[in-house]
């Protein structure tokens, strides 16, 4: 990772933590309706994992935190403000909102709100591309509170099983909505779990997107080299509750601040700053392009744009005039 | 036109399927070097290899997500549930993302996987292995259902399933696997739409689907030579969405309306083509519509009340004399 990366990644970071702000903003204006998850706080997970894969050949799905990786993994942001905005301009035409950003024209392949509903569908492609043999992966991202589900066993199960090209990313933020981790789950540590199904796996300071891509450089070289699985775990925090409905009183602010110092930007700011690769005032240069381009052009563009129309609520439930419905037409 | 068996005929549309597009695969418990439990994939495993015929560990709700990511990509799995009974466990994957994804991705992603499976209430099996799920699977958007009452149907309804663009799931039944039938010598691909008018009749028509269709033709006849009634049976091969134009062009006809299910009456197939029957045709009726349907009881082990438990053709006849009072 040179230098110029460094800096394109700060401000990736820089806009997407921007992005979830202005969201949450929007929320709060009844801009945005349903549930949100905002991804503050964990932003060197999508970027030092994705900065490692090859954008727009390998497979991307997650759960329903999901604008963020969706952005990362090349979808415009306008059209993921606007899915949000639930306008026909969204990323899913506002059939999908927050939880089900999809671009499969840049192979992210969804956010799903099950917990633990990406396991097998990522194991799923990892299984179509082994057939096809190409040299793509899947990379899965998931929460520490999803391996709890059963899909998570199932899923590792066959993923070694069958030696599948599919890494999992277990982003762990200790909170499974308002449960701690260790009142949920008998063993803390994610990729010791795993162990169970010889899957290789390590854990990772998530904070610091430096640790983050060297980490999975190597977790990505081993699945794409045929091995099969992977399983990163990466020790992370999310500022905001759950959800927008979460008041998040279940965590103490001395823990808060212990994290908040650890911020993923502000570290990789200092450190560039440290180098001499940037200044303060390049930094708050940065913050105000990066929040016009917010204003300017992914706000004033869901905003600007239409709605679905009602006539075509049931449009996409099932494929339109598919011959094979009706005996191939022979 | 050859005879073949209802399971002969569901391995031959796997066989015919998998030879012409490398991308169809079959995936299930024991469907591969043990040939399947009701041999539908019996001989596969040998002709097509470990990587397309996958024994799957049993992990229902695992590997038919496994089989709806590999659909993502291209990939036309047919899934194989053994038991209905078990796709309790697969519902996760099989509503919220196969039958959900097309919607909620605005068009960008489909799942077009065949979840197969057997149902229904066979010999003495007991509460947990004859269950009969069609209603539940009918009622979710995005999923197709389709169930055949013979082996023609379960031949053409697989192929089509199979190339069709959205997830279907196949109602077969425990039962029927050894039921011999016509089926055309050429490829057929029978449509996933519609219905079958089984037999003719003037008088009243006799809903039913899946096995309920030989209860109703059976009755017919009883009806028929003992009683000089004619009755119409139409086969509701496809329950979602059920053929409403076929439903009423049958009651137009004969003004009155019995359906015959194996499943409990409770929100059930009799239940919704009731309801399409007063939504379209009331005025039309001659006498109120009558489901002829199981008990709501976990179904028993013993074979008489088992035999109690579920409906038969004698059932259909008796709900039939009663609506024309003879």
């Amino acid at each position: 990772m040179n230098l110029a990366d460094k800096k394109r990644l700060l401000r990736e970071m820089l806009f997407a933590r921007r992005f979830e702000e202005r969201c949450y903003e929007a929320y709060v204006e009844r801009k945005i309706g349903g549930f949100l998850h905002l991804y503050s706080g964990e932003e060197a997970c999508a970027h030092g994992v994705l900065e490692a894969s090859k954008k727009g050949h390998d497979y991307v799905i997650t759960s329903y935190r999901d604008h963020v990786h969706a952005i990362k993994c090349g979808a415009d942001p306008k059209k993921v403000m606007a899915e949000l905005y639930a306008k026909e301009t969204g990323s899913s035409k506002g059939r999908g909102g927050s939880m089900h950003i999809f671009d499969v024209e840049h192979r992210f392949m969804g956010g799903y709100a099950l917990v633990g509903g990406p396991f097998p569908l990522a194991a799923g492609m990892a299984k179509a591309i082994k057939m096809k043999g190409g040299d793509e992966i899947v990379i899965c991202f998931l929460g520490d509170a999803a391996n709890n589900q059963g899909t998570f066993h199932e899923s590792l199960n066959m993923a070694k099983l069958w030696d599948l090209p599919v890494l999992y990313v277990c982003e762990n933020n200790l909170y499974g909505i308002g449960t701690r981790i260790d009142r949920s789950t008998a063993v803390i540590d994610q990729y010791k779990r795993v162990s169970g199904y010889n899957i290789p796996s390590a854990q990772e300071d998530g904070q610091d997107i430096e640790k983050v891509f060297k980490a999975a450089k190597k977790a990505i070289n081993h699945v794409r080299s045929g091995k099969g699985p992977y399983f990163l775990e990466l020790m992370t925090y999310r500022y905001r509750g759950h959800s927008m409905s979460d008041s998040n009183a279940y965590r103490s602010k001395s823990e808060e601040r212990m994290w908040s110092n650890r911020d993923p930007i502000i570290m990789l700011r200092d450190r560039l700053i440290e180098a001499g690769e940037l200044t303060g005032e390049d930094y708050k240069a940065m913050d105000t392009e990066v929040l016009d381009e917010i204003e300017d052009e992914v706000i004033a563009f869901a905003e600007s744009s239409p709605e679905p129309r009602v006539d075509e609520l049931e449009k996409y439930t099932l494929a339109e005039n598919d011959p094979w419905v009706y005996g191939g037409g022979r | 036109m050859a005879e073949l068996m209802y399971w002969e005929a569901i391995r031959r549309a796997h066989d015919e399927e998998m030879t012409n597009d490398p991308l169809v695969i079959c995936m299930g418990e024991d469907i591969g070097v043990a040939g399947g439990t009701y041999k539908a994939t019996n001989g596969l495993y040998d002709k097509y290899g470990p990587e397309r015929v996958i024994d799957t560990p049993i992990s229902e709700n695992g590997y038919t997500g496994l089989g709806i990511g590999a659909s993502f990509l291209g990939v036309r799995p047919i899934i194989e549930i053994m038991s209905v009974n078990f796709a309790w466990l697969a519902m996760d994957q099989l509503f919220n993302s196969a039958a959900k994804v097309r919607y909620m991705s605005g068009g960008q992603l489909t799942a077009p996987v065949v979840v197969r499976s057997a149902g229904g209430t066979a010999h003495q099996l007991g509460a947990q292995h004859s269950a009969r799920m069609e209603k539940v699977f009918m009622s979710i958007a995005g999923l197709r259902v389709v169930t055949p009452s013979n082996p023609r149907q379960a031949y053409g309804l697989l192929k089509s399933a199979v190339r069709c663009n959205d997830p279907v799931y196949i109602n077969e039944h425990e039962l029927m696997y050894n039921m011999k039938g016509e089926v055309p010598d050429e490829e057929y691909f029978h449509p996933l739409v519609g219905s079958e008018v089984a037999r003719e009749g003037r008088d009243v028509t006799l809903f039913g689907y899946n096995i309920s269709v030989h209860w109703c033709l059976q009755a017919a006849e009883t009806l028929s030579k003992q009683y000089g009634i004619e009755a119409e049976v139409i086969d509701l091969f496809a329950l979602a969405p059920l053929d409403r134009a076929g439903i009423v062009a049958s009651v137009r006809k004969t003004h009155r309306a019995v359906i015959a299910e194996e499943a409990e009456p409770a929100v059930g197939v009799g239940a919704e083509v009731m309801a399409i029957i007063n939504e379209e045709c009331f005025f039309e009726l001659d006498a109120a519509p009558v489901r002829v349907s199981a008990v709501n009881v976990p179904i028993p082990y013993n074979h008489t009340l088992e035999k109690a438990a579920i409906p038969n053709a004698g059932d259909v006849v008796a709900a039939v004399r009663k609506m024309l009072g003879k």
